[in-house]
């Protein structure tokens, strides 16, 4: 039976891990390799590196944060943030990232999508999507969550999944940083509008929250802040889902 | 010993070289290559393969005389060769994703799209499952049985003859996810990010 997957997240700026609460606010904690390190060891599904600040930085340092974890972590490893190009997804992937989530450059032009699945395979192809509800449902955001786009979520989902995308990363932009759980209505709606894997992410501050978001339909669910700063361990968060009949590999 | 990974521009590799350099350490050389001089003398091939069946083959047949030289490693030979997920689907005859394309035809077979039951299943099949181990193989040597791989792909293998299957999962159906056919080994799953049950196995290929 396909197990349900526990995928930490590790927010990287010049080469350093931190945790943004609202997408601002940085504090600096740590190494990422050890950091992934320390979650594979302790039973992570997969590692999610996203650089949160490369749209604007110097973003070189990332890959080598890749390259020496990728040496060191025998569990997949998706790298996000300042993604533009067919380019820097085959960069990344040299370095040893086994996906590339995209964001910005899959709202700007969806070809970026579709090139790369054909290049290099749906199956490391995430398209990263970050929804604010509004009146008629949930608008997605570009540039970490700054821009605003107009395009409907739904819509856009699927229009990726058509692309080529191998897995959706949806992350509710009023949740992410508050703790208070997923958009479990979000992600419902993004996990039946499409036949591929969702990874749920943002706003998960207990482990009952990673349970909500399995029961909302997604594949995966990702997580920073708890496993961060230490609130619960991965292993903690599996026993957990598994004490609730969610299969997880254990 | 000499274990060449196989280059033919299939896609990423890096995570197959990072995972066979780290189980191999200093005891065992691992090139990277498609050299055909070098496959000749190795003592063992690592076959990957990602995107779809066309492409890998397509990939596969553009260096010259590469599929040659890993017929008569593989099948005059007989020496050992693994095929990770696509490099598994191609020892079949033919694969369906895409368009119809012939493969190998070492193994005989098909390869075509998981039956989703009308959306039921997601696919691709992505995350750890569990392998059901039906014979004895050189590389579940030590692996328990229903011990957990990683696997992302949306296509499988259906063999001819049955024999030839030493595990499947289940996703939909069962479906075959390892197979050993005399020195011809294949996973669908990939042991390179399998975590260190995964590196037990590509130590297993190693010390055949």
């Amino acid at each position: 039976m396909l197990k349900n997957r526990i995928i930490p997240c590790l927010d990287v700026k010049n080469g350093r891990v931190v945790k943004g609460i609202n997408f601002v606010d940085l504090k600096d904690a740590g190494d990422p390799v050890e950091q992934a390190k320390i979650y594979s060891d302790g039973g992570a599904d997969e590692i999610c590196f996203l650089d949160i600040t490369a749209s604007n930085e110097n973003r070189n340092t990332i890959y080598d944060v890749v390259d020496k974890t990728s040496k060191k972590c025998f569990v997949p490893l998706t790298v996000g943030g300042g993604v533009r190009s067919v380019e820097d997804i085959n960069k990344l992937l040299n370095c040893g990232a086994d996906k590339v989530s995209i964001n910005t450059a899959a709202v700007q032009d969806a070809k970026v999508v579709e090139d790369s699945s054909r290049k290099f395979g749906s199956q490391c192809i995430v398209v990263a999507i970050d929804a604010k509800r509004n009146e008629g449902g949930w608008e997605i955001f570009t540039h970490g969550g700054r821009n605003p786009t107009g395009i409907n979520a739904l819509e856009f989902a699927s229009k990726m999944e058509n692309c080529g995308a191998g897995e959706l990363l949806v992350t509710s932009m009023d949740k992410d940083g508050t703790q208070s759980g997923y958009d479990i209505e979000l992600m419902q709606m993004i996990s039946s509008g499409v036949n591929i894997p969702v990874i749920a992410s943002g706003g998960v501050g207990t482990l009952d929250h990673l349970v909500d978001g399995i029961k909302s339909g997604a594949s995966a669910v990702l997580a920073a802040s708890i496993f961060h700063y230490g609130t619960y361990s991965v292993n903690e968060a599996k026993q957990y889902l598994a004490s609730k009949d969610i299969p997880v590999r254990i | 010993m000499n274990v060449t990974i196989v280059d033919y521009n299939s896609g990423n590799i890096s995570s197959v070289i990072n995972s066979f350099k780290e189980v191999a350490k200093d005891k065992v050389n691992i090139e990277v290559t498609a050299d055909l001089n070098k496959i000749k003398s190795s003592d063992k091939v690592v076959l990957p393969g990602q995107g779809s069946f066309k492409s890998c083959v397509d990939a596969l047949s553009c260096i010259n005389g590469l599929i040659d030289t890993l017929y008569q490693f593989a099948i005059n030979h007989k020496k050992p060769i693994l095929g990770i997920c696509v490099g598994l689907q191609m020892f079949a005859d033919v694969g369906y994703e895409e368009t119809e394309t012939k493969g190998l035809g070492w193994i005989s077979g098909k390869v075509s799209k998981i039956d989703n039951q009308n959306g039921k299943y997601k696919l691709p099949h992505i995350g750890w499952n569990q392998i059901n181990i039906l014979k004895d193989s050189k590389i579940f040597k030590d692996i328990e049985n229903n011990s957990h791989m990683y696997f992302v792909h949306s296509y499988e293998f259906v063999p001819n003859d049955n024999t030839v299957v030493s595990a499947t999962t289940n996703y939909s159906s069962d479906i075959v996810c390892s197979v050993e056919q005399e020195n011809i080994f294949g996973t669908q799953f990939h042991p390179e990010k399998s975590d260190k049950i995964g590196l037990k196995i590509i130590e297993n290929f190693i010390n055949i």
